[in-house]
């Protein structure tokens, strides 16, 4: 585009040294911390190099701090637990958001610009206030709590916080507009010619659905699920608001074991095995853009 | 296809509410006039008055404003300049590299990237003096890192949208580089840039997680306040406060939305004539 490669490098250079800088290099300081041992220094870790001036003489690091993670269930449990909540919260988003994307789809021009307004709505509006907004309904004292008390319906306060059911709110409240977007995007590009021979032919409805419109909205799915499972997997607002002990996720460890706990090095190493967890789904993610974008 | 089946009107009707009736309740009791969440006095406005007074909210609602505004800033110039390169030069050396690196600050955990850019800046302050402790510079630079990922894939998308025969019927006409990229690209993919500054506004207003991890003592910003405030407990403060936040978002979406869809109609009755 007739840039000349120094025009190109001057494009070029400036974000990637910033990115380099901000975004890769952090990554190997965490994983030396990972590597090193607690010490009541500051910053509280231990090198894991001895130096000699600028030259490091020996390495002193060790996988301490993954063999502790492996030890203690409390890791395995926050792990397998995070991956269990997105999991299953995704499959909720999936069921709650195929029938809104489906029939804004199905709108016309008007009316589907107004429902696609009202999903990104919530989308640009911040998500801890959205969980925040949650607490007013579900806490003991709170808006279900009090109706139904009002109502005569109970006597003692349900317990809705600090539940598994609390947190599937919030993963759906905060991510639903994920799940919704890229399916009615699938969505509004199918063509509709498939569904009326199906009914032609005689299928029912629900078979023209099961067999013909879920087959075909598959990348959308796919893109949607990824989009709100590999964020849940993270999450710390969430259980930290709305779910208690037992709601253990694996983004509430990590920063327990940072801010409260101070061990930096486990942190660190918990941030590893996170990021190693993840790999997989978020080249999954790229994969299947990428296959949009083609 | 033209029937919808009431069945799934109603499923998506339950939708829109289970995002909705959160907020609109939390908006009906910000104007309870009582203290007590639980019993509605009527209605009052006395929150707003109260809120106004509450200075750590106002000092950290002005870091917030000032943090977003700079990151969102930082984040179109470098994110246009990465969107472009990615969509315009054919192969350069370390392609897959930035693609990479632009892309992946999105879907990272926030836990991750907050913990990762703290003990960088640690290593920093420790081996060259620089940054000096934590503060708004930090959490910009924080944030600007994130917010550059989204406006690079916004503006990506719109460039590969968009004819680049018109940019090559400049160069043909004797037009240079970086002439063409201000005169014709910028103006072509501008909204593109606004939607990525507005977007990353917001992304970097919002931010809780990273933000605890990169700030220092006095620049708490206001989901920091916000959240050490709702831990304890649902106030009658913090949901005017979510109000009016929410409101301001409501208003500039539609407003957003709106400008759109006239310029939308402006252009096709264009073609008609």
């Amino acid at each position: 585009m007739g840039f000349g490669s120094l025009k190109r490098y001057l494009v070029i250079l400036p974000p990637f040294i910033w990115l380099g800088l901000f975004f890769l290099i952090p990554f190997f300081v965490v994983l030396q911390v990972s590597l090193s041992d607690p010490a009541l220094t500051r910053p509280p870790f231990t090198s894991i190099f001895n130096w000699n001036g600028w030259w490091p003489t020996e390495f002193t690091g060790d996988l301490e701090n993954y063999a502790f993670l492996w030890s203690d269930d409390l890791y395995w449990r926050s792990y397998l637990n995070s991956l269990k909540i997105a999991a299953i919260g995704s499959l909720v988003c999936l069921v709650i958001g195929y029938p809104i994307a489906y029939v804004i789809a199905r709108a016309n021009a008007r009316m589907r610009n107004t429902l696609l307004l009202l999903v990104i709505l919530p989308f640009w509006t911040s998500s801890l206030l959205r969980v925040y907004a949650l607490i007013g309904m579900y806490s003991p004292n709170g808006f279900i709590n009090s109706s139904l008390s009002w109502l005569g319906l109970i006597d003692e306060p349900l317990q809705l916080m600090q539940t598994d059911f609390a947190v599937y709110s919030g993963i759906v409240l905060t991510y639903l507009p994920l799940m919704i977007l890229p399916l009615y995007s699938t969505l509004e590009k199918l063509n509709t010619d498939y569904m009326e021979a199906a009914s032609d032919l005689g299928a029912s409805p629900l078979a023209t659905f099961w067999q013909i419109t879920l087959p075909l909205s598959m990348t959308g799915i796919v893109a949607g699920s990824l989009l709100v499972f590999i964020p849940s997997v993270g999450e710390f607002v969430i259980p930290a608001l709305l779910g208690g002990p037992d709601q253990l996720m694996i983004g509430k460890t990590l920063w327990t074991e940072f801010f409260n706990n101070r061990d930096w090095p486990v942190a660190s190493s918990v941030a590893m095995v996170m990021l190693a967890f993840l790999v997989i789904p978020m080249m999954f993610l790229r994969n299947t853009q990428g296959a949009r974008e083609a | 296809m033209g029937k919808r089946h009431p069945l799934v009107l109603l499923m998506a009707g339950f939708g829109y509410a289970i995002l909705y009736v959160p907020i609109l309740i939390m908006v009906i009791y910000s104007f309870n006039a009582s203290k007590l969440v639980t019993v509605w006095a009527g209605w009052s406005t006395k929150w707003y008055g109260e809120l106004l007074q509450n200075g750590q909210l106002a000092d950290a609602a002005w870091i917030s404003l000032s943090v977003a505004f700079w990151s969102a800033t930082i984040g179109i110039i470098f994110g246009t300049m990465v969107g472009y390169a990615l969509a315009r030069f054919r192969k350069f050396r370390g392609k897959l590299v930035l693609n990479g690196m632009a892309t992946a600050p999105i879907v990272m955990p926030e836990v991750v990237t907050g913990l990762s850019l703290l003990l960088l800046f640690i290593s920093m302050e420790s081996l060259i003096g620089w940054p000096a402790g934590r503060g708004l510079t930090t959490i910009i630079i924080a944030h600007a890192t994130f917010c550059m990922a989204f406006v690079a894939v916004v503006v990506q998308s719109r460039l590969s949208d968009f004819d680049i025969s018109i940019e090559e019927a400049a160069m043909d006409l004797g037009a240079r580089q970086p002439y063409i990229f201000f005169a014709i690209t910028l103006p072509i993919i501008m909204p593109a840039i606004i939607a990525g500054w507005l977007l990353a506004f917001t992304l970097s207003f919002d931010d809780l997680v990273i933000a605890s991890f990169v700030s220092g003592p006095g620049s708490s910003t206001l989901p920091i306040v916000i959240f050490s405030k709702v831990r304890l407990g649902v106030t009658p403060e913090i949901n005017a406060l979510a109000t009016i936040i929410v409101a301001v978002v409501a208003i500039g979406v539609i407003l957003a939305n709106w400008l759109a869809l006239r310029s939308e109609t402006a252009s096709k009755q264009n073609h008609k004539e």
